[in-house]
């Protein structure tokens, strides 16, 4: 477990950060220029805090006060770059034994075939990283890091400069880090989809200062929503549990106490616990059950609280049997349905709107609080 | 080339055997100062910067005047080294030393730019990975910076190879010790008859300046094609 309360001023922007991690994936998260990489490379040991101390497990990392410093090699703490920072003078193979030879015998515990077979980087071991494409790379990266049999992995924005297909197929990977190496990954990123789907502890940081922390439930439905610049980024992150598939039309069926939501695909097979993310603007609210529409998914429930500001009003939807949805509508329609805290509502939700390549099967861990 | 006569091949032996000894031996001098000066912030930096550079604005008569008064049998130095058993003077090793000197502006020049074009973010990179800070330098920064210490070496060689103002005033022109091919070509041509001796150096002088540039070309060729993209 990563522990740290620290500040540091560079430049005009001065960084004021404290938080720990749990098990899994800890998702940094934050609009850039919030402080995020700074904090990585602070806990790397890249940068040296003016204040404060790092703690990992049992070992201090850095205490100012006490004037102790652990360089970032003894640290054994790997990282993973927005950009892959392959060393272009050796072999995919050199690059993937470089960190893993300096770390102690006794404590080469990840297997160099098992992680290349995860990332299935098996066939570029002889290759040089100016002959791999952008998404290869950073699987190479990603395998570098990890067979130094770190205590604590690092992920700085890996996927910024990949594009969405790349990224598609990287994010099962990490996720199968998480559970195959259990390694414990803090993961910068400022993607609400990417953070939504792996983390199960989420830190949000905001021109350098934590503004607040929790599960994905709890923090990311509230981040924005309130204006036109800000409604495109609020969503609602709901655990429901898969119920079967439709095979005839190739649906699959997540069951929530409040209601059901189709997803798109045979995506879960039954019983998993099925993480989806639903943007507020894709949420239509109705007061009557709908008939004669096309809308397939509806979750009940009752209006929790309203941010009405210009044409917007934000809903919260506390939903039956537990959990949150947001739902992004004018003010206009919200007035003319007479709808107040307390009304009972029905929430429509598109199953074309969903993407289910971000959905996510609930990792297990101690921060799971929603339904 | 058959027809050099063997005085002719004493000075290219010589000027070869110069050269080469000049270039290694001030190598790993080259490559710490380059290092040091596109790396480190330390008081003085610009002082050093300036000394290693001020024999290329410099009179090379100049460079050898203070050599000889440094050095030389005489010099402040030359007595101390003498008594260690080191003889600069009219030896061939002191023109070894003052086409060490001449060529270093060259060589750091070359090194010192292709450390400073390496991605820092590789060392921190290799840092994170495990690696103490001296074994990032052998490990990462030196290998990456091999096209361009290549190059820095190469260019000492051949400014070595050319080397004749500092050479000739520090060590003068002794046939066989230090007559090197620039000094042996300007003997040559202040004597009768000498004209076609000075025209055959002249022939190997080129020959040889146009196989280092090859040499420096090719490396740079195999530099760009080996790291062309580091990301």
């Amino acid at each position: 477990m990563i522990e740290l309360d620290v500040s540091l001023k560079a430049g005009t922007f001065k960084l004021d950060v404290a938080f720990q991690n749990g098990d899994g994936i800890t998702a940094l998260f934050g609009h850039s220029g919030s402080g995020k990489s700074l904090t990585l490379s602070l806990i790397a040991g890249l940068m040296r805090p003016d204040r404060g101390t790092i703690r990992l497990d049992e070992h201090v990392l850095a205490d100012v006060e006490h004037r102790i410093f652990v360089a970032p090699h003894r640290r054994r703490i790997g990282v993973v770059f927005q950009d892959s920072y392959l060393f272009p003078h050796m072999t995919v193979g050199q690059n993937l034994r470089f960190g893993r030879w300096f770390a102690p015998r006794e404590e080469r515990t990840i297997s160099f075939d098992a992680v290349v077979d995860t990332l299935g980087i098996g066939a570029l071991l002889p290759r040089h990283p100016a002959k791999l494409s952008g998404g290869e790379r950073q699987r190479v990266a990603i395998g570098r890091a990890l067979l130094c049999c770190p205590r604590l992995l690092l992920f700085d924005e890996p996927f910024a400069a990949l594009d969405m297909e790349r990224k598609l197929e990287i994010l099962p990977l990490i996720e199968q880090l998480r559970d195959e190496f259990a390694v414990p990954i803090v993961y910068v990123s400022h993607a609400i989809e990417e953070v939504a789907r792996l983390a199960n502890w989420i830190v949000v940081l905001e021109a350098g200062r934590v503004k607040t922390s929790g599960s994905p439930a709890e923090v990311l439905g509230l981040i924005g929503g309130e204006t036109a610049d800000t409604r495109f980024g609020r969503v609602s992150v709901l655990t429901m549990k898969a119920g079967g598939v439709n095979r005839e039309y190739d649906l699959t069926r997540l069951i929530h106490p409040s209601g059901t939501i189709w997803l798109a695909g045979q995506k879960w097979p039954a019983g998993k616990q099925v993480r989806v993310v639903i943007k507020a603007t894709d949420v239509v609210l109705s007061v009557l059950p709908p008939r004669e529409l096309s809308v397939r998914s509806s979750l009940s429930g009752q209006i929790g609280s309203v941010v009405s500001e210009g044409q917007l009003a934000l809903v919260e939807i506390d939903l039956d049997g537990g959990g949150r949805l947001s739902a992004s509508i004018t003010r206009h329609a919200f007035d003319e349905l007479r709808l107040a805290p307390g009304a009972r509502v029905i929430a429509l939700i598109k199953t074309c709107a969903i993407d289910e390549r971000y959905t996510a099967v609930t990792p297990s861990g101690p921060y799971i609080h929603d339904c | 080339m058959s027809d050099l006569t063997p005085a002719e091949w004493t000075a290219i032996l010589l000027s070869l055997r110069i050269a080469t000894a000049a270039t290694i031996a001030s190598l790993p001098f080259g490559i710490l100062v380059a290092y040091a000066l596109a790396r480190w912030h330390f008081p003085g930096k610009m002082l050093l910067n300036g000394a290693v550079h001020l024999p290329l604005v410099m009179p090379p008569v100049v460079t050898g005047f203070l050599l000889l008064s440094l050095l030389g049998r005489r010099g402040l130095l030359g007595d101390y080294l003498a008594d260690i058993g080191i003889v600069l003077s009219f030896r061939w090793t002191g023109a070894a030393v003052a086409c060490a000197v001449m060529g270093f502006p060259l060589m750091v020049r070359a090194m010192r730019l292709s450390f400073e074009s390496i991605d820092r973010h590789l060392e921190k990179a290799a840092r994170t990975l495990g690696a103490n800070p001296v074994w990032v330098f052998f490990l990462v920064t030196l290998p990456l910076a091999i096209p361009g210490i290549a190059v820095g070496a190469i260019l000492c060689f051949g400014k070595a190879l050319g080397e004749f103002g500092a050479t000739i005033t520090f060590v003068s022109n002794i046939p066989g010790e230090t007559q090197t091919i620039a000094s042996a070509i300007y003997t040559y041509t202040q004597i009768p008859g000498g004209d076609a001796s000075a025209m055959r150096l002249t022939a190997v002088s080129i020959a040889i300046s146009l196989v280092a540039l090859l040499a420096s070309e090719i490396v740079q060729q195999w530099a760009e094609k080996r790291f062309a993209s580091s990301g």
